[in-house]
């Protein structure tokens, strides 16, 4: 990572927040920089100039596929995780005329969340399914949720936020028993978890990139053989119709580089990285008083841990973090410029107090245990240092929120 | 990332009084955890009611903070009766700005402090002044427009008035009202309207009360603006426009460009639309001619 190995020492970052974005791996960056320079030509060009491109354009796919247990003519290229999100969505809907009901869940992604949300007022509805207080689904609920005119099942795959694995499996068969297509925003899971899609009832699922250290501006969307899905972007027969537009062959060709690291370090996300995440977090629970986990601990991923620190904000330890060069991020109102905490953790039922004060720390396999332990050293003070600022958690608070706790819930 | 002053900055990550004043005169707690930030204020003051000592204990982000410092800083060593001319607007400046959606920062940094005078002067069952006493009054006794923050209406009126609001959205960075489940907006644009309506009631008063005051080249000003806010758009719909030549006294002497320069209409034109539209904003005594250069 360049973050890391250049520069001098005050220009290190300790990052850890990977569910945001990631470095591009130095191996990907190798294999992208040639389609850059002299290597521009155009794939569907009948000179071999640009013609040979499409052999690198197919050795993508392939390690897309294999990354996901699926087959290439399965992949089809996107600009980011927003697009095979919109393009899994609109595409299943249009090809399914007389249906116009979706069920997902309340702690979707924006890019399904806004989505469904726009198309309720183009005549559309949708059933947003919610979670218990470690974030997970009842299945008996998305069943109840259906509907005769469900055309589709978005779940996300894993939380962004939290980190919580949803039961993708359960719900693709659950919807497949009723005749419904299935699509998962598996944004956080590639990479992350083993994901064999030859053995899935999944139809449709979308991936990005800049998650899992290719850069930004390429992604792909899963589409399995023989499910109907109209094309998002209409244009050139790029893609076998289904995405028209040039493609993007340094993204394309660094997507394969990056998915096939990918699968070389599965295990490592399983292990060593896993490893990282719980001794970061057992080490912050330890020293830091009025901490808790957010999300349910065993079905997680391993690179995430979201932990909130009562009776302080998130942005102000974000800052003060920042100073030591440690970047993380956090679900506090003033973070996202709303003024409304995190709808992940709302929709948990995580008390404001707790809400307004999470941190959310993603870890990636560059990341190693001294930065791990650099963390666990700074952030107490930090949160002793706000909460001595802070006029709630001397157990006197109570008449002053104990009652706009209650009456906020609307 | 919030692009933050470095006067910000700088009182965040050094605030100045944090802490509680021991047996206060006076404390002003307003916010609470549910709002994502609160702010309690403990002042000590002197036999001339002359702030001695400010602190503040605030939960909130790295601008709620700031603006607490700012606060106790601002106020120390003022009496009571100057404290209570503090505006939200005062502290803002004092940190050399905030991001407007963190004005509601300030706007809170401006209530604790109003709860805090009115908390002394309630103890010690004292009227407010007559000048305070409306806004004080008033305060509590609003009606609460956006339930999912508290906010009153009395509050937002009175922020919209003071910093110049003219949209829902400005109104919810100020005051956070609105910025939840967001059934609230047409009863905050209401008060807009009302506000607005006023204000500019308020600017069509002051020319008429003062018609001779103007001095020339606030004149000129006044007449550019005129033009360029009330005439221009208007002509520039059929394809003319016009420019100011020049003024001499009462006599303003405009060149019509585009298509009004050869229309027949365009006498028509300056007497009974420009000629109107300047003596309602700027002087009841001004005519209006007509010149022709180049």
């Amino acid at each position: 990572m360049s973050a890391q190995t250049g520069g001098k020492e005050q220009e290190r970052w300790i990052y850890l927040d990977n569910n945001a974005t990631t470095g591009v791996a130095p191996e990907v960056l190798e294999a992208m920089m040639p389609f850059f320079g002299q290597r521009y030509g155009n794939a569907s060009s009948m000179h071999s100039f640009g013609g040979l491109v499409r052999r690198d354009l197919d050795r993508g796919r392939e390690e897309v596929a294999a990354l996901l247990g699926a087959h290439p003519a399965e992949i089809v290229f996107t600009s980011c995780g927003t697009e095979g999100d919109n393009h899994a969505i609109l595409g299943t809907l249009r090809a399914n005329p007389g249906k116009r009901h979706v069920v997902t869940s309340r702690v979707e992604h924006p890019a399904v969340r806004s989505l469904v949300r726009a198309l309720a007022e183009q005549g559309y509805s949708y059933t947003e399914v919610g979670v218990d207080a470690v974030g997970r689904l009842v299945l008996d609920e998305v069943r109840e949720a259906i509907r005769p005119d469900t055309a589709l099942l978005s779940f996300m795959w894993a939380n962004n936020e939290t980190g919580v694995i949803f039961p993708v499996e359960e719900l693709a068969q659950i919807a497949h028993a009723r005749g419904i297509v299935f699509h998962t925003d598996a944004v956080q899971a590639v990479g992350k978890l083993p994901i064999d899609l030859g053995s899935s009832a999944i139809d449709l699922l979308t991936l990005s990139g800049h998650k899992l250290h290719a850069p930004k501006g390429v992604g792909a969307l899963y589409v399995r053989r023989g499910t109907k899905l109209f094309p998002f972007l209409v244009g050139g027969h790029q893609e076998d119709g289904r995405r028209g537009g040039t493609e993007n062959v340094p993204g394309i060709v660094a997507l394969g580089e990056a998915c096939r690291l990918a699968r070389l370090h599965l295990d490592e996300e399983q292990t060593r990285v896993r490893r990282l995440r719980n001794r970061l977090e057992e080490g912050l629970l330890a020293r830091a008083r009025d901490a808790l986990v957010n999300g349910d601990r065993q079905q997680r991923l391993p690179n995430t841990s979201n932990i909130s620190f009562r009776y302080i904000e998130g942005e102000a330890i974000l800052l003060l973090l920042d100073r030591f060069r440690i970047a993380a991020s956090s679900g506090s109102a003033c973070t996202s410029g709303s003024l409304e905490p995190s709808h992940v953790l709302r929709a948990m039922g995580v008390p404001y107090t707790a809400a307004h004060g999470s941190i959310r720390f993603s870890l990636s396999r560059y990341n190693v245990a001294e930065e791990i332990e650099r963390v666990i050293e700074v952030l107490p003070p930090i949160v002793e240092r706000l909460r001595a600022i802070s006029p709630f958690g001397r157990g006197d608070e109570r008449t002053w929120t104990g009652q706009a706790e209650e009456e906020h819930r609307h | 990332m919030w692009n933050y002053s470095e006067k910000v900055m700088e009182h965040f990550l050094n605030p100045r009084n944090v802490g509680e004043v021991e047996n206060p005169d006076a404390v002003g707690e307003v916010g609470n955890i549910t709002c994502g930030d609160a702010l309690r204020l403990t002042l000590k003051l002197d036999q001339q009611r002359r702030i001695v000592d400010a602190r503040f204990q605030t939960f909130g982000c790295a601008s709620a903070i700031a603006s607490s410092s700012a606060l106790t800083e601002l106020i120390k060593g003022m009496t009571l009766e100057q404290a209570a001319r503090i505006t939200n607007r005062d502290l803002a400046e004092y940190l050399d700005g905030l991001p407007e959606e963190k004005m509601h920062c300030s706007v809170m940094g401006m209530e604790a402090l109003e709860a805090a005078i009115a908390s002394y002067k309630r103890e010690r069952g004292e009227a407010a002044p007559p000048d305070q006493a409306q806004r004080l009054a008033q305060m509590p006794a609003g009606e609460i427009v956006c339930r999912c923050f508290g906010v009153t209406d009395t509050l937002i009126e009175r922020v919209a008035r003071e910093n110049q609001l003219a949209t829902v959205e400005q109104v919810t960075h100020f005051t956070k009202a609105g910025g939840g489940c967001g059934s609230c907006h047409a009863d905050i644009q209401a008060i807009l309207d009302r506000v607005v309506a006023e204000r500019e009631r308020e600017a069509q008063a002051r020319l008429a009360a003062s018609p001779r005051k103007l001095t020339n080249l606030q004149r000129i000003r006044l007449i550019e603006e005129t033009i360029e806010r009330e005439i221009r758009p208007s002509l520039r719909v059929d394809g003319g426009d016009i420019e100011l030549v020049d003024v001499e006294g009462d006599t303003v002497k405009v060149a019509l460009r585009g298509h009004c320069a050869g229309c027949v209409a365009s006498t028509f034109t300056l007497k009974l639309f420009v000629e109107e539209k300047l003596r309602e904003f700027v002087e009841p005594e001004l005519t209006v001619e007509e010149v022709k250069t180049l």
